[in-house]
């Protein structure tokens, strides 16, 4: 047996067994960190049953706790102690679950935690209600009554569909203000900006005559009265909104009256079979992606981040392709191949690998400081003091991440136009061709699936910075999107919200984290959906652009 | 028909067009192309014109100089206003304000009273305090204080002297001798005074003030003068004295160097201690504090001057700590200016030598010798870019660019005594909210974090990294390793903000409630993968002939995960009975560990994860491209699999791995997001696994959008970016030339 076992050591038989060991280790660190983001972030929108537990309190007391579970661990008793809970003696380790109590409003915590032996029981009562809000994030009770400016029109069993309609009513109303605010509003306000600017540029330029006042203030007044008529309409929505309310029953018995303008959603988990919590969950994701963030991005959608990672990825991608495939047709096909080709490639290759904060650094210097502090000075002296180019914003974020994934694109046209026969080249030669036609009609066309790989990989990149980014434009919440329907459309000097930036800012400053963790998941599994779709893509064009040039040489 | 539809002259003109276009795009490429090479380059240009100006040198160029401003006799105290137009210049008998590019008097106060002044000491230096001792035993504080008019002529100055006490002056002394030196200064109740008699009795005043309800003003509410006994050295006469700005401090010096320092104790103060602030036989000239009032600098006649301060010893108590010497000259320090905002100061010396010196830095910056006379005053212009000095008959002055004086190699990199440390240290500390705060630029704490991390890092992905590659390019079926390239890809793939984001909030809160189960973990797998296989081969060659060779990862799956899962279970308690139910707590209770939940292990394995899809690529790329005939040679003589692999493959491969490892550790090094959010992003300097760092790159993402542009903290950073820069663009080429000469080896092979 020993004998056995120390000529399969000598054979190298374990040796092999442990590399195949890290083999596994690695895929299954990788395919486990996609399920765990996956379930995670989506288990998120289902709608998770509430309980109504009778719970020991410290001091003997017992209460009501109505929440839903969200997590349970087991904990070692010795820990506790530490902590200063009284946990039976006899006990080794506790179940401890985290449970959601929302009414953050009336008890001040979203979260709390039970110990397992403290339950005395627990029930799951059919008619709970879980209300989302636009602020202070869920409620949970039992709902009383519904009430319009103030006289009760709905109790018990007929309070629930008169909140349901009520809600609607609310909603429809909530998206005429909105639309109103971002649209009208926003135009308006953008328009005065404009006016006093243009009035400022003529001021400095010493041309402001009395008829360009005249003129501008003409124009003003005009804004102005819009506007009144605009807040008038607003003031009425407004009370409108404002005309029902709605009373809950929570955990400790007393009654909250709220308004129902702030309501979004209201469901009752309990009652809900599986399609209507199949239809929910959609619905929930639905939300998640199409609307804005709400409660300091905690709740509602990331849509303005979605929106603006790609509106920031195709500007980069504009700036990125020509100059990454010019350079590469230009070391591959005109420049003399030698040590400065040699060395210029190494270089390229080398960029992939400085860090990304480095190119920040760079871009908060030289784009932002330099470039957009001199354009200010030059073009926009009627803003100043506050600066248009001369802070961080999407062009120089743009710009920076085209640097930044320059090498990428380089890169793979280089391989792209490498793996193009020398055969095919001469024979567009030996037609007559000059270089510019076979390189526009032979070689660019061969090669574009390569510039294709070169774009996607970096695309890919680009949507997963956020390192350069934090440095050049990208802030936690936007208060407009980069384009819209003012003039010129596209804002290139406006900073954006950006996915990967989100995860960050909402899984690190944000004041409420343990209601916020659910949805930075979701928002990574976003991330991550979108990066593992392009980056297959370009695995699966490569592949195909190998075979086609095997074919090709054979 | 036109002559354009000529057969000829139409082909000429087409080849014309033609060859027209084929020119144009060679320009445009190569100018495409040298553009996008000089836009990579403008990086590092660019980078480096922002840091140079660090290192560059200050200077000094000697100003427009006149006869002494307002009467002859002694300057007692010098100082300049806000933009350096106007400064003020105090006499025995007046105040005088004057221009500072002429030296037409502006503005001339008589002292009320007709008082004579013998004595000045500042009280508040950045606010323009000045406490003035009177030659009958009075003192009295005034403030210079400047008005901006803008008017037809542009801007005006207007300067004005108040008086914080009133005009009357204050009685310290009511046998009126002459007050010979004093100190002062102000807080919200009042002001306390420190005066020394010319027979060097010290008299100590404190003025009550009580602000009215009704109207707002401040009005004396009581004074008291007490003398204090003090005795320094074998009984000699106190010249200079100083109090610090919250009041607990008195210093004493007496012309031998020996010193006595008080303390308060309520009302009260006592002396802390008695030392000398010179060597034996030097003469103390001069005393003065640093802006912060907490370095005391001392002028002495052999032209040094040396930094002082209170060093916490180890008996918790205070005592005042030589610290740096500085010298510009061998003649006595005359007078010596401290910069406003900043740690550096002026001295002057009696052959007329003026020098600039910056404490924490430890460097003497300029120096310049504009005439023979000795100054007797010195002044700062608050934004430190103008110098004032007054001699006998002229007033001297320098304009002063001095930008970085901070910066030194030994504040970057070596170990500075800091103001209030109890000894030298590496720290890095860049900002604060006050004013007077030191600035703590050592980049070790930096540079080591960022080595920790990718240490830690490459200690969990090296061997995964390594071994894995060189199953899958040795090893594993192809099919297999269709599954498994385009996995490593996507590995590679995944945004580092997302690693840091599960590195931060799941598994730092996992780890900390599972650490035994991890380091079980660490044990069980590489043991239960061997199992696994010593079981597997000794299973009936039937059952193993069912799967084909080169599919073990595949068969390991299930053991590793019921591993796992076996490592979480008895996690808790292997917990509870070897470790007190808490392996943290163990740790740092029992053993002394420090431990916190982001700590370099979780940095580690996140980082870990991020770089073994680099350094795996690369490696298999080294190892799948050794020349079939070397191997198929060494199997034909009978080797193993293994030994061929060992003996021939390895050798072969070992420059590409070695480069994949470069390659690797460059990457880990320069990661932001992974250590921004998996550590606390403290600059600490230990190993410990258990604690966390701060990385050049995470300090960078940090700090960055605070810092103000052009100044040294800002410059100091573009500094860690080029570091960063430089270190990874060297790692990277070394790492692709090995790459190539071993691919040239390969295929000469």
């Amino acid at each position: 047996m020993a004998k056995a076992g120390s000529s399969w050591w000598q054979s190298g038989s374990p040796w092999i067994w442990l590399t195949a060991g890290a083999v596994t280790l690695s895929m299954l660190a990788v395919f486990g960190l996609v399920v765990l983001i996956a379930v995670r972030g989506l288990a998120h929108f289902w709608p998770a049953d509430v309980f109504a537990f009778r719970y020991a309190e410290a001091e003997g007391r017992v209460d009501t706790v109505i929440a839903s579970v969200r997590g349970t661990e087991t904990v070692t008793a010795a820990r506790l102690r530490e902590a200063g809970l009284e946990i039976a003696a006899d006990l080794e380790s506790v179940d401890r679950h985290l449970v959601k109590t929302g009414n953050r409003d009336r008890l001040g915590h979203d979260f709390r935690f039970l110990l397992e032996p403290r339950i005395v029981e627990r029930e799951q009562p059919a008619d709970v209600v879980v209300v989302e809000r636009t602020e202070w994030g869920d409620q949970l009770g039992f709902l009383r009554e519904v009430k319009e400016s103030g006289a009760t029109v709905a109790t018990g069993d007929e309070a629930w569909p008169a909140l349901l309609a009520r809600i609607e009513r609310v909603a429809d109303l909530r998206s005429h203000i909105r639309e109103l605010e971002r649209g009208r509003v926003a135009a308006i306000n953008y328009a005065l900006e404009q006016l006093r600017l243009e009035q400022r540029r003529y001021d400095l330029d010493g041309e402001l005559t009395d008829a360009r006042r005249a003129d501008i203030e003409r124009r003003r007044t005009a804004l102005e009265a819009d506007y009144a008529g605009v807040q008038a309409a607003l003031e009425a929505l407004y009370s409108d909104i404002g005309r029902d309310s709605y009373v809950v029953e929570i955990q400790d018995g007393s009654t909250v009256e709220l308004p129902l303008a702030t309501v979004v959603r209201a469901h009752r988990p309990n009652l809900m079979g599986p399609i209507d919590k199949l239809a929910f969950w959609f619905a929930r994701l639905w939300e998640f992606v199409s609307d804005e963030p709400r409660e300091a991005n905690t709740e509602g959608g990331v849509f303005p981040a979605i929106f603006g990672t790609v509106v920031m990825v195709l500007l980069m991608s504009v700036f990125v392709t020509p100059f990454g495939v010019i350079a590469a047709v230009y070391l591959r096909e005109y420049a003399k191949q030698g040590l400065l080709t040699r060395t210029i490639r190494i270089a390229v290759n080398n960029l992939a690998g400085v860090p990304s904060i480095v190119y920040g650094v760079f871009g908060l210097g030289f784009f932002v400081y330099f470039l957009g502090g001199s354009l200010d000075a030059l073009f926009y002296p009627e803003a100043a003091p506050s600066p248009v180019f001369g802070t961080p914003g999407l062009l120089w974020s743009s710009l920076t991440l085209a640097l930044l994934t320059l090498p990428v694109v380089i890169v793979a046209t280089e391989e792209g136009l490498a793996r193009i026969p020398r055969s095919i080249l001469e024979g567009s030669y030996a037609l007559g061709a000059t270089r510019a036609e076979t390189l526009w009609r032979t070689v660019l066309p061969m090669a574009s699936p390569a510039m294709m790989t070169g774009l996607i990989l970096a695309v890919a990149r680009a949507a997963g910075e956020v390192a350069p980014l934090m440095l050049v434009g990208v802030v936690k919440l936007a208060p407009s999107l980069p384009i819209d329907g003012n003039p010129p459309f596209l804002h290139l000097d406006r900073k954006f919200m950006h996915l990967g930036f989100h995860i960050y800012d909402v899984g690190f400053q944000s004041p409420n984290v343990e209601a916020a963790r659910p949805l930075v998941y979701a928002t990574a599994l976003l991330l991550v959906l979108t990066i593992l779709v392009l980056n297959l893509a370009a695995v699966h064009i490569r592949k195909r652009l190998r075979e086609k040039y095997r074919a090709l040489e054979g | 028909m036109t002559s354009a539809a000529h057969p000829f002259v139409v082909a000429d003109a087409r080849r014309r067009l033609r060859s027209a276009k084929d020119a144009a795009a060679r320009v445009v490429v190569t100018a495409g192309g040298v553009a996008v090479i000089g836009a990579i380059t403008l990086i590092f240009v660019y980078l480096l014109s922002v840091v140079l100006p660090l290192f560059s040198p200050a200077s000094m160029r000697a100003g427009q100089a006149f006869p002494l401003p307002g009467p002859a006799g002694e300057t007692l105290h010098l100082a300049v206003e806000e933009r350096a137009a106007v400064a003020a210049r105090y006499t025995a008998s007046a105040v005088i304000f004057f221009d500072t590019a002429d030296g037409t008097v502006i503005e001339r106060r008589e002292l009320p009273g007709g008082a004579t002044a013998t004595a000045a000491g500042i009280s508040d230096l950045a606010g323009g305090g000045v406490v003035l001792g009177l030659d009958d035993g009075r003192i009295l504080p005034v403030t210079a204080e400047y008005r901006v008019r803008y008017g037809d002529g542009g801007r005006r100055i207007e300067p004005d002297l108040a008086y914080p006490l009133g005009e009357d002056p204050v009685v310290v002394d009511p046998r009126g001798r002459a007050v010979s030196a004093v100190a002062g200064r102000f807080d919200r109740n009042g002001a306390r005074f420190v005066s020394v008699l010319e027979d060097g009795g010290v008299v100590l005043t404190h003025v009550e003030l009580r602000t009215s309800f009704l109207t707002g003003e401040t009005e004396i509410a009581g004074t008291g003068s007490r003398e204090l006994a003090v005795r320094i050295g074998s009984d000699e006469l106190p010249v200079h004295v100083l109090l610090d700005p919250t009041q607990q401090w008195i210093c004493l010096a007496a012309e031998s160097g020996e010193a006595a320092v008080l303390r308060r104790r309520g009302n009260d103060y006592v002396v802390n201690e008695r030392l000398r602030l010179a060597d034996p036989g030097e003469r103390l000239t001069s005393l003065a504090f640093l802006t912060g009032g907490i370095s005391l600098l001392v002028g002495t006649d052999r032209g040094r001057i040396l930094q002082w301060f209170p060093v916490r010893n180890a008996a918790n108590e205070y005592r005042l700590q030589h610290v740096r010497t500085f010298s510009g000259s061998d003649s006595p320090v005359t007078a010596i200016a401290a910069e406003h905002r900043r740690k550096g100061f002026a001295a002057a010396h009696a052959d007329g030598t003026v020098g600039l010196h910056h404490t924490t830095s430890g460097r003497s910056l300029a120096q310049r010798r504009d005439g023979a006379e000795p100054l007797t005053a010195l002044a700062f212009g608050p934004r430190a870019d103008r110098l004032l000095g007054a001699g006998d008959g002229r007033l001297l002055q320098w304009e002063v660019d001095n930008p970085h004086p901070e910066v030194s190699w030994t504040a970057l990199w070596g170990r500075v005594w800091y103001e209030s440390y109890p000894e030298p240290a590496h720290v890095w500390q860049s900002s604060s909210a006050s004013n007077e705060f030191e600035p703590k630029f050592s980049l070790l704490p930096l540079s080591f974090g960022t080595l920790k991390a990718a240490f830690y890092a490459m200690l969990v992905a090296m061997p995964l990294a390594i071994l894995g590659a060189i199953f899958t390019a040795y090893f594993m079926r192809p099919a297999m390793q269709r599954l498994v390239k385009p996995a490593v890809e996507v590995m590679e793939a995944l945004p580092t903000v997302i690693l840091g984001f599960l590195a931060g909030l799941w598994l730092a809160p996992l780890l900390e409630a599972n650490l035994a189960a991890l380091l079980l973990l660490v044990v069980f797998i590489p043991l239960g993968i061997l199992l696994t296989g010593w079981s597997w081969e000794r299973l009936p060659a039937g059952v193993r002939g069912a799967v084909p060779a080169g599919v073990e990862p595949a068969l390991l799956v299930l053991p590793v995960l019921a591993l796992g899962w076996l490592a979480f279970a008895l996690g808790r308690p292997v917990e509870a009975a070897f470790f007190g139910g808490h392996l943290p707590q163990w740790l740092s209770g029992v053993l002394g560990i420090e431990f916190s939940q982001r700590n370099s292990l979780v940095v580690g394995i996140a980082m870990g994860f991020a770089v073994i899809p680099v350094i795996f690529s690369i490696a298999e790329d080294a190892v799948f491209g050794v020349p079939k005939h070397l191997s198929d040679g060494s199997l034909a003589l009978g080797a193993t699999p293994w030994q061929t692999l060992v003996r021939v493959v390895l050798p072969t491969a070992s420059p590409g791995i070695f480069s994949a490892v470069m390659i690797g550790f460059g990457r880990a090094v320069g990661e932001t997001m992974i250590v921004l959010m998996a550590t606390g992003n403290t600059p600490v300097m230990s190993w410990n696994i258990f604690e966390g760092m701060r990385t050049l790159s995470a300090n960078i993402a940090v700090e960055m959008p605070e810092s103000e542009v052009g100044s040294t903290h800002y410059r100091v950073l573009f500094l860690t970016a080029m570091v960063l820069f430089l270190f990874t663009f060297l790692f990277n080429t070394a790492a692709e030339i090995v790459r190539q000469r071993l691919r040239r080896r390969y295929s000469a092979m």
